[in-house]
């Protein structure tokens, strides 16, 4: 099972990386809210891994927390956008 | 019985992870933001969706429950966000027109409101 983790590590770090990329060049606000919330998620889906790898359940509320917090973070992000761009 | 456990978390975990993997991908690919936040919703909700299901199988079932309000959470709350980005992409032109071939929300909006003729597709029907 280890190598399973290895891998499932690998390829989380991996897609991490490639959507930090997007967040660097991303050319509008709106790209790197979108960016922000993958990576988010992306922290939710290593947490989520790693409370099976340690067979301990102690970091899942912190999954809970995480994933609200994003959602909402996201959609005020967006709304501001709307806010300082003007809505045509 | 656990080795079949771990057989299938197994490939539930590798699915979810090569799933984000492809949505990051599409993040970075895609021509503008709304086509990025399609790309990002599909990891968001079945690439999490995966490996919590994978994570869910591997502990003890008290925790499953955790694990499924999350995916529960994730299930109501990125449709909201996947329509809010693409609501603001469109008013504040973030957003390729020349990507959009059916513009049905032209319809809809007072002239002052819809896509400039400039980012317009020529062939864009519902104009």
């Amino acid at each position: 099972m280890t190598a399973v983790y290895y891998v499932v590590f690998l390829l989380l770090g991996l897609s991490a990386l490639l959507t930090v990329v997007r967040l660097v060049i991303g050319p509008g606000v709106l790209d790197r809210i979108v960016t922000l919330d993958v990576l988010v998620t992306l922290f939710a889906a290593g947490i989520a891994a790693e409370a099976a790898r340690r067979e301990d359940g102690t970091g899942l509320p912190v999954l809970l927390a995480v994933t609200l917090l994003a959602f909402v973070g996201s959609v005020t992000a967006a709304h501001l956008v709307e806010e300082r761009e003007g809505m045509r | 019985m656990s080795a079949v456990l771990d057989v299938v978390s197994a490939v539930l975990l590798i699915a979810g992870a090569v799933f984000c993997l492809l949505a990051s991908v599409g993040v970075l690919r895609f021509p503008d933001a709304v086509g990025r936040q399609h790309a990002a919703a599909k990891a968001q909700t079945l690439g999490l969706l995966l490996i919590l299901l994978g994570a869910a199988l591997q502990n003890a079932p008290r925790y499953a429950a955790p694990l499924a309000l999350v995916a529960l959470f994730q299930l109501l709350t990125i449709p909201v966000t996947g329509q809010i980005v693409g609501r603001t992409a469109y008013r504040t032109s973030a957003l390729a027109g020349k990507s959009l071939t059916e513009d049905a929300l032209a319809r809809r909006l007072p002239p002052e409101e819809r896509l400039p003729p400039e980012e317009r597709r020529p062939d864009a029907d519902g104009g």
